[in-house]
């Protein structure tokens, strides 16, 4: 057993926190410090920032940006992101579909996609959810019909976060309806936001903004080299996905920055005798949350997720929420019109998106407690 | 950062783990043992195979993982208390002599020493209201785990000069014993003109005192730590098992959510309980890091403890509530445990009291 962290990790460490502190625009880690809203630019600028420094993509295949980077040094590099009021890469390129076409895709969309999927040149939005199949994915209904070079597809997704800005969408959609599970005949594939009889309908937010849409698809015709590997074998590729990207699920460094944004509004409003003990509690779960994160993380073997991870889902999100909670109650009556409570209420989304806790707890009590 | 252990260690965890399952072979052996004087079976084991002089020969990474394995059977043996917690202040302050008289004696479970801290009406300060002069003790300590069984007392004590020093009493004490909640004895400790002798140089011992303590609160964290793992595999055991409405009881969702709420809290406690022994075996580690981290630990064992203690025995139903079934006796071993060194409130508040001199708190920095 050993306290410090090798001098490797060490240097490693520093040299994270030396570079998101320096390197990204401080109009944007200002932004994310004061809880803001960022605008499409600023993320992009962000990212780019983080890529010109080969620091946006580690996890994907080294030909393609990726770092040969132990899981240990993957955990760091989010954490001292966080912690410098950096945003994480977008997840939908970084982590979502930049993996997937790099280790499914064909030679021709790796090269065609992958670069500016990194670089953000191209903003992807994700096209999993339908009204009918949130947790329960596999229940989807778009389908895509095969039709010559193109496929043509009709249907409905949603929860399309950011959709707004996306210039290209990847979607599960049904190519095979007759497939004996439901699991089965579905196919991954690739679609330009601009395509002729595709919509974006933005749903509005108890905290009164914008941040996810309605996509709909009437006849939209897709190129067929778009599809993602083989066709009907998205089930595969989206677990792949799905169960890629564990890294940084606990938001602890998120978490650990708004709780200081926390205790100096408390000192600031002479109330931190007041709230100490409320915040020492915090701090109490977020230090257990940090070292359970660190303990799957030096004790994942490769790219398999820790079999607790559900366990820093389900304490993460409780504890964004349990900051963002403290920051709204240090508003006051100040709260009714701050922006800490459209936080707050926004933050009700991390416990439900991403698996709820109760998924989470059923992959618990299944996969771990086998019950 | 490493929380793994070697395979020396391993190898320790094992042979306690086979010694205390074998004295303590079932919930019903220990209960037969904690009816019984003085309530206690393994000691002479845990002296023979080395266990007791752990903290003295061993880091405490050793004290910890042996104290998890007590607490997994929730052996009624007085571990933290007499070896680790007394025996650690011997070895921290005695003078060359007491040490050469007492601390193979202890290791050898020759003689059982237990310190005399907490007294009637106060919470869990060293500040003591028993009083030393001229050589004699005068007051009273209360709750004194093992008192009557124990040969040896380190009582704490206010000096004419101010401070809190530590003495040691040999032999007969007016003691009124008393069963306690997880099956151990305690007793009220009477001090009328009782001669003792200083331990140590003397002076105002309170640092060391805290600092023993401390060690204390987190071997303490593993025994419950033990404790609680075992209430969780009970709880998932009687899940599959347990037969209602022609169903086992894992058919019903909202009792397989609890137990991996149950798990998720165990998980947690789990890695703050681990690094805070890591934090005590550092070498360079300050006295307020170490009750830092005592603290975090103390605050898991008793927020964890609770939810999980209690929830298994929820989760039992009416069998849970009975003495026949064990994981009753797990939920107050946790409870006896929080409240011997310090409830939830007591180390939130003393977190509470430096959590505003950091920005970030950083368990690795």
């Amino acid at each position: 057993m050993r306290l410090q962290l090798s001098a490797e990790d060490q240097a490693f460490r520093e040299e994270m926190r030396e570079f998101f502190t320096t390197q990204v625009p401080q109009d944007i880690r200002d932004a994310v410090i004061n809880r803001g809203e960022l605008t499409r630019d600023q993320i992009v600028r962000s990212q780019q920032a983080l890529n010109a420094g080969g620091l946006a993509v580690p996890g994907w295949p080294v030909e393609w940006g990726g770092k040969d980077w132990t899981q240990l040094q993957r955990h760091i590099w989010h954490e001292e992101m966080q912690l410098a009021g950096v945003m994480p890469p977008l997840a939908f390129n970084a982590s979502m579909v930049g993996p997937v076409i790099a280790t499914f895709g064909s030679q021709e969309l790796k090269e065609r996609f992958l670069p500016a999927t990194a670089n953000l040149d191209i903003w992807w939005s994700q096209g999993f959810s339908e009204p009918d199949a949130g947790s329960d994915l596999a229940g989807l209904r778009t389908t895509a019909v095969r039709d010559g070079d193109e496929y043509v597809v009709n249907g409905q997704k949603t929860w399309t976060t950011l959709g707004q800005y996306g210039d290209w969408i990847f979607t599960l959609v049904r190519t095979d309806p007759d497939a004996p599970k439901k699991q089965m005949g579905i196919s991954f594939l690739l679609i330009d936001m601009k395509s002729e009889g595709l919509t974006v309908r933005p749903i509005e937010l108890i905290d009164g903004g914008h941040e996810v849409n309605e996509v709909f698809f009437d006849n939209v015709r897709v190129p067929a080299e778009n599809l993602v590997g083989e066709e009907n074998k998205g089930w595969t590729y989206a677990k792949f996905l799905l169960g890629n990207e564990r890294v940084g699920i606990a938001r602890v460094g998120d978490s650990q920055l708004h709780l200081a944004s926390a205790k100096k509004k408390a000192k600031e409003q002479g109330v931190f005798e007041q709230y100490a003990s409320r915040i020492a509690d915090i701090e109490n779960q977020l230090t257990a949350l940090e070292l359970t994160a660190l303990r799957v993380a030096a004790g994942s073997s490769g790219d398999k997720p820790h079999p607790a991870s559900s366990v820093l889902k389900i304490k993460g999100s409780q504890l964004t929420q349990a900051v963002s909670d403290l920051l709204v109650d240090l508003e006051g009556p100040a709260a009714i019109t701050s922006r800490d409570t459209r936080v707050f209420l926004n933050n009700r989304k991390v416990s439900i998106y991403g698996g709820s806790n109760e998924i989470q707890r059923q992959i618990i009590a299944g996969t771990i407690l086998g019950l | 950062m490493d929380f793994t252990i070697d395979s020396e260690q391993k190898a320790l965890v094992k042979a306690v783990r086979g010694l205390i399952t074998n004295v303590y072979e079932s919930s019903e052996a220990r209960r037969e043992v904690t009816k019984t004087e003085p309530g206690f079976a393994a000691w002479d084991k845990l002296a023979e195979m080395g266990v007791l002089s752990l903290p003295f020969e061993a880091s405490p990474v050793e004290v910890s993982l042996a104290a998890e394995e007590l607490g997994k059977v929730i052996a009624p043996d007085p571990f933290v208390e007499a070896i680790v917690l007394a025996g650690g202040l011997i070895e921290a302050l005695g003078t060359d002599e007491q040490k050469k008289q007492y601390v193979d004696a202890i290791a050898g479970g020759e003689v059982l020493p237990i310190l005399a801290w907490l007294e009637p009406g106060k919470r869990w300060s060293t500040q003591a209201s028993v009083t030393f002069a001229d050589g004699k003790l005068n007051g009273v300590k209360a709750p004194v785990v093992q008192a009557e069984r124990a040969d040896l007392l380190l009582v704490t004590a206010a000096l004419p000069e101010g401070g809190t020093g530590v003495f040691l009493v040999e032999g007969a004490t007016a003691v009124e014993t008393a069963v306690t909640n997880d099956g151990s004895r305690a007793a009220t400790v009477t001090f009328g003109d009782t001669p003792a002798v200083q331990l140590g140089e003397g002076g105002d011992q309170t640092a060391a005192l805290e600092v023993a303590l401390d060690r204390a609160r987190i071997a303490y964290a593993h025994e419950a730590l033990g404790a609680m793992e075992t209430a969780l595999t009970t709880t998932v055991g009687y899940l599959k098992t347990r037969k209602q409405f022609g169903v086992t009881l894992n058919t019903f969702q909202a009792l397989n959510h609890r137990a991996a709420d149950m798990y998720v809290a165990l998980e947690l406690a789990r890695s703050t309980i681990t690094w805070a022994t890591i934090v005590a075996a550092d070498e360079d580690t300050t006295p307020e890091q170490l009750a830092t981290a005592a603290s975090h630990a103390a605050l898991q064992v008793s927020v964890a403890g609770r939810h999980i203690g209690l929830d298994a025995i929820q989760l039992h139903g009416g069998i849970g509530m009975t003495a026949e079934y064990s994981v009753g006796h797990y939920a107050s071993r946790l409870l006896a445990i929080e409240h011997l060194v310090g409830d939830g409130e007591f180390h939130r508040a003393r977190l509470a009291a430096t959590v505003g001199d950091h920005d970030v708190f950083d368990p690795i920095g």
